[in-house]
């Protein structure tokens, strides 16, 4: 399989057993999404064949795909937001038996087998778009059930869930397996995937790195098969981290407040050092940050960057005091996806290339943006690709290095390591360790205690929309920060 | 076979948006009605009824085929074009004659060419891939520019003996206290039909279902398996017809064929269909809304009317009105969500 001048895949096998779950793991671009376009019969291999109970499906197509039984479930769901939850389910199974008419009732009905099989309980007249993400997953399960899937391949379905959510969806997916439907669960978090895997498949480069029972897997073995080093970063909180070197100035918030919203947050972020902040999906942690970056302005309150006040009524304000910001989404809301890397990386930057006449010195500005390129390795082509041919971790490093270029006093990151591979996830670690070195105040708004664990020298936790506790030192362990998270 | 333990999760109500949003429509429209009766005396009788209605049943027509549009996630500015390009092509090929089966040729003729023309839609659509608003920003245009060049450019006010026929045909008339008439135009009953048909349509069958789809997201739709591209081809099949329709029952009511007639007014029948809940983001839409849209325009205008205010002031509240209608639709889409913060007390 060739892919945009480059061998996607090469000689890739993965075999799925009835009733399994069957993780299916590797860094951003190994070709785990071209494997699953492939199986799915949107693309096409140009060797090799997918063969379904023992029997060689030629010329497969997405519509054969679904006729054999195989789902995917990619991580925008696919759904419609404007029907609902039972037109969701069964809208699909009836185009396939060739229905005509439809008939609420039948479809409700058919979406309530589905969702009894999965083992939860969805009104199903409601309409999508007024379902939590947790709850789409579900319709979007329920959907693969009711087109009778019997492989149910699932794309980082844990990435916007809640410990709570990922623990129905488990034991969801634990009655599927018992039904003898195999699953491909796609991840990137090691922990998920010892829980729930029977079997394990690794792929580096195209190819298949290592594939076995989950139980001849541990930690170092993922990471090497996945990275093909031995670059595993020990989780302890020693590990070279840029804190206690905290000096005068950074980012200081006094009683912050938006209605509704939250209220009374005061924080501080020291020059040079990484701060994190954690809290529940919906506990108030985005929005504080969109806040800070005047996306969303607070109502009350005070920000001091380096000991100036400053007023965030926009984003502009923000970034005129030295307020960076890396957004959650970063796919709608940090990147123009049909836009080049290049304009991309240099779209905050611009003022700085500007020459006399007010035409833009292309020359420097390739230069520069060239450089940055090199620094965090982002993997492309060429500087004149869209950014929507870049895989996820290569997409984060371009937003992060359009906001590095600024050189930010204030740098602030939400989830910047979601959906990013082990390798990707070290090297962005390490970026921001070596900015926190130069100075920078830096925010790390993440889910990840482990990571929070290894590279903040204090973290806030946020409930309800207020700052709910506040670690540090050698109370900050993973234990400390889950207890005060949940509690 | 049991499911596995879950904890169960709390039931939703269901939302009731369209309906709640058709609700508040007529209870302008019923408000509206009991403030000018109120205003001018004689505004609350059948002539204006008459007249409201006579007013609604062109801009109804064309009104449903921009719904569909939307519903399917476009838009379309190409319907009137299309409707008088219809309308006056059918004048023109109709044999002299007044039976009603030429009557009846002639609508089935208007549709045809509706059809066709929205079938131009379609490929300009799904072929060359073009944002549906600039295909038919273009398809306008063009279609105004054949009929002009090569259908004819003569106003006709003499028209065919069966569509005249038409013209003069009443179901109801009522003579006023002053001696004046009004009459119930008889083109209500197929165009009370052509509605309910489409409202089963969209609800009731599979393919009313996939235009839904396609408006709430195409990728998605495609994913799922759905017949997107006939679907497709499908919504701008049903416009095109619809326009068609509309355009001879505008040469119908109003007794002549002006070919440079209809373009222009797009934007009356655009925010009646904004008005009663098609939205312009795609995905949302009734028939009962819609008409609903096209009566409370309607109502306006002969309410202006009944004040004494110029005309030339209705278009500026149809502008008002497609302002308003879109601003509820985005607000709609922005709010939403719980608030996080939990007062301080728990």
């Amino acid at each position: 399989m060739r892919f945009g001048g480059v061998h996607a895949l090469a000689g890739a096998s993965l075999r799925l057993h009835p009733g399994e779950v069957h993780s299916l793991a590797g860094e951003n671009g190994c070709g785990k999404s071209t494997l699953i376009k492939v199986i799915s019969g949107i693309h096409r291999p140009t060797s090799g064949e997918v063969l379904f109970d023992g029997e060689v499906i030629p010329n497969l197509n997405p519509r054969l795909s679904i006729d054999r039984g195989i789902s995917v479930i990619y991580q925008d769901f696919a759904l419609l937001p404007n029907m609902t939850v039972a037109e969701n389910i069964a809208l699909p199974s009836l185009a396939t038996s060739r229905v005509r008419l439809f008939r609420v009732k039948h479809a409700e009905s058919l979406a309530e087998q589905a969702l009894v099989r999965l083992g939860v309980s969805l009104e199903p007249s409601a309409v999508v778009d007024s379902l939590g993400i947790a709850d789409r997953q579900l319709v979007a399960i329920a959907r693969s059930l009711a087109q009778q899937a019997r492989v149910v391949i699932l794309d980082e379905p844990t990435t916007a869930l809640t410990w709570r959510e990922v623990d129905v969806l488990f034991t969801a997916l634990d009655g599927l397996r018992r039904q003898d439907v195999s699953l491909v669960f796609v991840s990137h978090k090691l922990q998920e995937m010892m829980r729930i895997s029977d079997r394990i498949t690794i792929m580096r480069n195209g190819a298949v790195a290592a594939t076995g029972l989950a139980s001849e897997f541990d930690r170092s073995r993922v990471v090497e098969a996945t990275t093909g080093r031995d670059l595993l970063p020990s989780p302890s909180p020693t590990n070279g981290c840029a804190h206690r070197a905290a000096r005068p100035g950074g980012l200081e918030v006094q009683h912050l407040g938006r209605k509704e919203t939250f209220a009374d947050i005061s924080l501080t972020v020291g020059a040079g050092e990484i701060v994190g902040l954690t809290g529940l999906l919906g506990s108030g942690r985005t929005e504080i940050a969109e806040a800070l970056f005047g996306l969303e302005p607070a109502d009350v309150g005070s920000i001091v960057v380096d000991g100036v006040p400053v007023v965030v009524r926009s984003p502009e304000d923000a970034m005129a005091a030295g307020i960076a910001y890396v957004p959650e989404d970063r796919l709608s809301q940090g990147l123009f996806l049909n836009q080049s890397i290049e304009k991309n990386i240099c779209s905050s930057n611009l003022t700085k290339y500007v020459g006399p006449v007010g035409a833009l010195k292309r020359g420097l500005l390739r230069k520069e943006v060239g450089e940055t390129v090199v620094d965090l390795r982002i993997k492309a082509d060429s500087l004149d690709a869209p950014v929507r041919v870049l895989s996820g971790g290569n997409a984060q490093r371009v937003v992060l290095s359009r906001w590095l270029m600024r050189n930010p006093k204030v740098l602030i990151l939400n989830g910047p390591t979601v959906g990013v591979d082990v390798g990707s996830k070290f090297d962005i670690l390490a970026i921001l360790r070596s900015r926190a070195l130069d100075g920078a105040a830096i925010l790390l708004i993440s889910d990840d205690l482990t990571e929070l664990v290894s590279c903040c020298s204090r973290v806030y936790i946020v409930r309800q929309g207020r700052v709910a506790g506040h670690v540090a030192g050698t109370n900050l362990t993973e234990q400390q920060l889950e207890l005060e998270t949940k509690a | 076979m049991r499911g596995p333990e879950v904890p169960l999760r709390l039931r939703r109500r269901p939302l009731v948006w369209t309906s709640n949003a058709d609700a508040v429509l007529y209870l302008t429209i019923f408000g509206l009605v009991v403030v000018m009766s109120i205003a001018s005396p004689g505004f609350f009788s059948l002539p204006t009824l008459f007249n409201v209605v006579r007013e609604s049943m062109v801009n109804g027509v064309f009104a449903l085929g921009v719904m569909i549009v939307l519903i399917a996630g476009g838009i379309d500015v190409s319907f009137m074009a299309i409707g008088i390009f219809a309308g006056y092509s059918a004048v023109l090929l109709l044999p002299k004659g007044s039976s009603v089966g030429l009557l009846l040729a002639g609508y089935v003729l208007a549709v045809a060419i509706g059809v066709g023309l929205g079938l131009v839609n379609a490929a300009a659509v799904a072929k060359l891939r073009l944002p549906t608003l600039i295909a038919t920003l273009g398809t306008q245009t063009l279609f105004r520019g054949v009929l002009l060049e090569y259908v004819g450019r003569k106003y006709i006010d003499n028209l065919p003996p069966s569509l005249a026929r038409l013209s003069r045909a009443n179901l109801i008339t009522v003579t006023t206290g002053s001696g004046a008439k009004a009459s119930m135009h008889v083109l209500i009953v197929p165009i009370i039909a052509v509605a309910l048909l489409l409202s089963w349509f969209l609800r009731r069958t599979l393919l009313g279902r996939t235009f839904y789809a396609l408006g709430g997201s195409e990728e998605s739709s495609l994913r799922m398996g759905l017949s997107v591209l006939p679907a497709k081809v499908l919504v701008f099949v049903i416009a095109g017809g619809l326009a068609g329709f509309a355009g001879l029952s505008q040469i119908v009511l109003s007794q002549q064929a002006n070919p440079f007639g209809l373009v222009g007014q797009e934007l009356d029948v655009l925010a009646a269909a904004v008005l009663g809940g098609a939205a312009i983001a795609g995905g949302r839409g009734s028939v009962r809304g819609v008409i609903g849209g096209v009566v409370l325009i309607a109502l306006i205008n002969s309410s202006l009317v009944s004040l004494g205010v110029p005309s030339s002031w209705f278009r500026a509240v149809v502008g008002l009105l497609l302002l308003i209608g879109v601003a509820i639709q985005s607000r709609k889409q922005r709010t939403g969500g719980s608030p996080i913060l939990v007062e301080a007390s728990l």
